[in-house]
């Protein structure tokens, strides 16, 4: 059996991770290039979402290059997301390859189920190492949502450019390698002392950006356009809503303990949307609020074309923006973005932020 | 004077309007109903719409807009969730009442009950019954209306089981033509299909051509659910079930000569469904498949010919 796994963000390494930890053969995926977009459009539904064609790109690269088995996610709807696998096998199979698909779905309080499912993979372990391993992965993950969140913290202070994105990927590096949780323990430390190490400018004022949106598009630097990056090296603080780890522990962890979790997105978003709409559009609605009370100078809602969920949103931010007073701006991104028009008007987004922040300060000290 | 109920003449209107408008009617309201669709609903309502929203959304802000208009005292816009255990709607009906009321401006009243059966079966009832209590102050005539509304609804859907599309039904149309030359599967979204604007009257042009048109809506549920069921996995949405099963089910023992596939733009399940379905019947090369998509930028004379030209290869396959 050699497994692989469609890429989103660093879940991929994680992944990495777990499947070689369980004693599999791993072949993964590429990197995402052009090539893997162009080929994962081609063979993909041309209404599709954005995500599902990156995720043909990986599958047919990765089953080109000697995989036979795909580890895949799944879900129960209402987004297309729970119905990817589906057609994702039937376009494989038409196109010639032999494979077989594990679809891991959200096991909605029935975790026994998601272990039945994993135990074609889990075969070659024993229980112990098994879990001992999810642990790992769990505390993996984790630390390189910290890590991550940190990094987008230390990217806009940094005195030359790309020096935190360097130190960041040679800790994410350490972090996919440590092979207990104590060396992973070791390696988030240094790796965050290390982020504070980068030179930094001298202080000043920076601005603050949320980003929200679907949760594939907004993991996966290829599909943003690295819009973090982007805006990091502009000496702008990023801080993005949706961390892997975040999703899991309410998703797989507290769901299936029938507890409910962010209740507090909820109740912000309940006087502009008070029901789940499928995907994220909810919580897109509900952190837009929440940065705005906390002050941040804009919201970014990152979108694939034609996701519904999040068309929904997009309907009701505008509203969102002109009643908590907070800049909102929806980017709905798939094969056809291109950087220089997107950076145009990320560029001009926050020159907007910038001058209505000086703009405020000026009217507030009174000199104009 | 009656309280007067605003229904938009689009999206689930043909799947569920003699239901409500028996329910509305027997609690002494009065219903009014937007008008056909035309070129200027249409215009407002993609000028109210975000720009990515579908084709229906638009429409369906459009006749909002027209019933505001009209002067209603309320319109109703239900909070569709889910119809039925383990699957749901499309996202867009989970979030409708939202986009209706930010998209549309000076609205009046909305009726946004919520209907969820898989996940708030009890609360869909109560929610139905507070719905009727805004109309009259005793809970058995809610009852009663309610059950005349389900007596109406059964009786359109039998309606729709002898043949005749939703339109044909609802406009008090013929239906069928005399002499059909071939049976055409026409499957997409009902509200699509079945406004004659928005499908520049696919159905009408295809009966001219000489088809027997057969939609989803004309099969026993049970052959839908044996045609859903060919699927390794169950769909979670309605109407994609619908046409998954419908497709699959004419597929195997429908007897049809041609199928033609009508999806909005950007339509997030049929991207999918559609697909599949598209796969399923080239694996087995025996019934062709027209697909057309529509958007408000569709040219009329582009799908008439597309149109005048499958049904053409169909009459030529029979003559073979």
């Amino acid at each position: 059996m050699k497994v692989t796994y469609p890429h989103m963000g660093s879940l991929s390494l994680a992944m990495h991770g777990l499947l070689s930890g369980l004693a599999l053969e791993v072949i993964p995926p590429p990197p995402i290039t052009r090539k893997t977009i162009d080929l994962g459009v081609l063979h993909s539904p041309e209404f599709a979402c954005f995500p599902l064609k990156v995720n043909m790109g990986n599958f047919i690269e990765a089953l080109s290059a000697g995989a036979d088995t795909i580890v895949m996610a799944g879900g129960t709807g209402p987004c297309r997301f729970g119905y990817y696998a589906e057609v994702q096998r039937e376009i494989l199979k038409d196109l010639g390859f032999d494979f077989q698909m594990i679809v891991l779905e959200p096991p909605q309080g029935q975790a026994d189920l998601l272990l039945e499912r994993l135990k074609p993979l889990c075969a070659r372990v024993s229980r112990r190492k098994l879990a001992s391993l999810l642990f790992l992965t769990w505390r993996r993950i984790k630390a390189m949502d910290r890590l991550h969140a940190r990094l987008l913290q230390v990217r806009a202070h940094e005195a030359e450019q790309g020096s935190a994105t360097r130190a960041y990927e040679q800790v994410l590096a350490r972090l996919a390698e440590a092979r207990s949780v104590r060396e992973l323990e070791l390696a988030l430390r240094e790796g965050l002392a290390a982020l504070e190490a980068v030179p930094a400018r001298p202080p000043g004022e920076t601005l603050k950006i949320g980003l929200v949106g679907e949760i594939y598009m907004l993991l996966e630097p290829y599909a943003n356009l690295q819009v973090e990056k982007v805006l990091g090296e502009m000496g702008v603080t990023v801080e993005r809503s949706i961390y892997i780890s975040a999703w899991i522990m309410e998703h797989l962890v507290l769901s299936s303990l029938r507890l409910k979790g962010s209740r507090q997105v909820k109740k912000a978003a309940a006087p502009y949307l008070n029901h789940f709409v499928g995907g994220h559009g909810w919580e897109s609605v509900g952190e837009t609020v929440l940065y705005a009370r906390r002050g941040f100078d804009g919201v970014i809602h990152i979108l694939p074309f034609t996701c519904t969920p999040e068309i929904v949103a997009q309907s009701i931010l505008p509203v969102v923006s002109a009643a908590t007073g907070i800049p909102v701006i929806s980017f709905s991104l798939d094969e056809q973005s291109g950087e220089a028009g997107f950076i145009t008007r990320l560029e001009a987004f926050v020159d907007l932020l910038r001058q209505r922040r000086s703009g405020r300060k000026i009217y507030a000290s009174g000199q104009r | 004077m009656p309280l007067k109920i605003g229904i938009p003449r689009a999206l689930l209107y043909y799947h569920y309007y003699p239901a409500w408008k028996t329910f509305f009617e027997t609690l002494g309201a009065e219903v009014v109903l937007s008008a056909q669709t035309t070129k200027s609903i249409l215009d407002t309502g993609v000028r109210l719409a975000v720009d990515e929203a579908c084709l229906p959304v638009k429409l369906y802000l459009g006749h909002l807009a027209d019933l505001r208009d009209k002067g209603v005292d309320f319109v109703f816009v239900p909070r569709m969730v889910s119809v039925e255990k383990k699957r749901y709607l499309c996202p867009k009906f989970l979030g409708l009442p939202e986009m209706a009321r930010f998209g549309v401006g000076d609205l009046p009243g909305l009726l946004d009950t919520e209907i969820n059966v898989h996940q708030k079966y009890r609360e869909t009832r109560s929610n139905i019954h507070a719905l009727g209590r805004r109309f009259t102050r005793a809970p058995w005539r809610v009852s009663h209306a309610l059950r005349e509304a389900k007596k109406a609804q059964a009786a359109y859907e039998t309606a729709l089981r002898s043949g005749r599309t939703p339109r044909d039904v609802l406009d008090g149309q013929a239906g069928q033509s005399k002499d059909p030359k071939i049976r055409v599967a026409l499957l997409g979204h009902s509200y699509n299909l079945n406004d004659p604007f928005i499908s520049m009257n696919l159905i009408e042009r295809l009966r001219e051509q000489g088809a027997q048109v057969i939609t989803s809506e004309m099969l026993r549920p049970q052959d839908i659910c044996r045609g859903a069921a060919c699927l390794q996995k169950d769909i979670f949405w309605t109407l994609g079930k619908d046409l998954m099963g419908a497709a699959f089910h004419l597929l195997d023992n429908g007897g049809i000569d041609g199928l033609v596939l009508v999806a909005s733009f950007g339509c997030g399940p049929d991207s999918l469904l559609c697909e599949l379905v598209e796969r399923a019947y080239r694996r087995d090369r025996r019934v062709p498949v027209l697909f057309l998509t529509l958007d408000e930028h569709t040219g009329e004379a582009g799908i008439v010919t597309r149109v005048e030209a499958f049904c053409d290869m169909l009459l030529w396959r029979r003559a073979i």
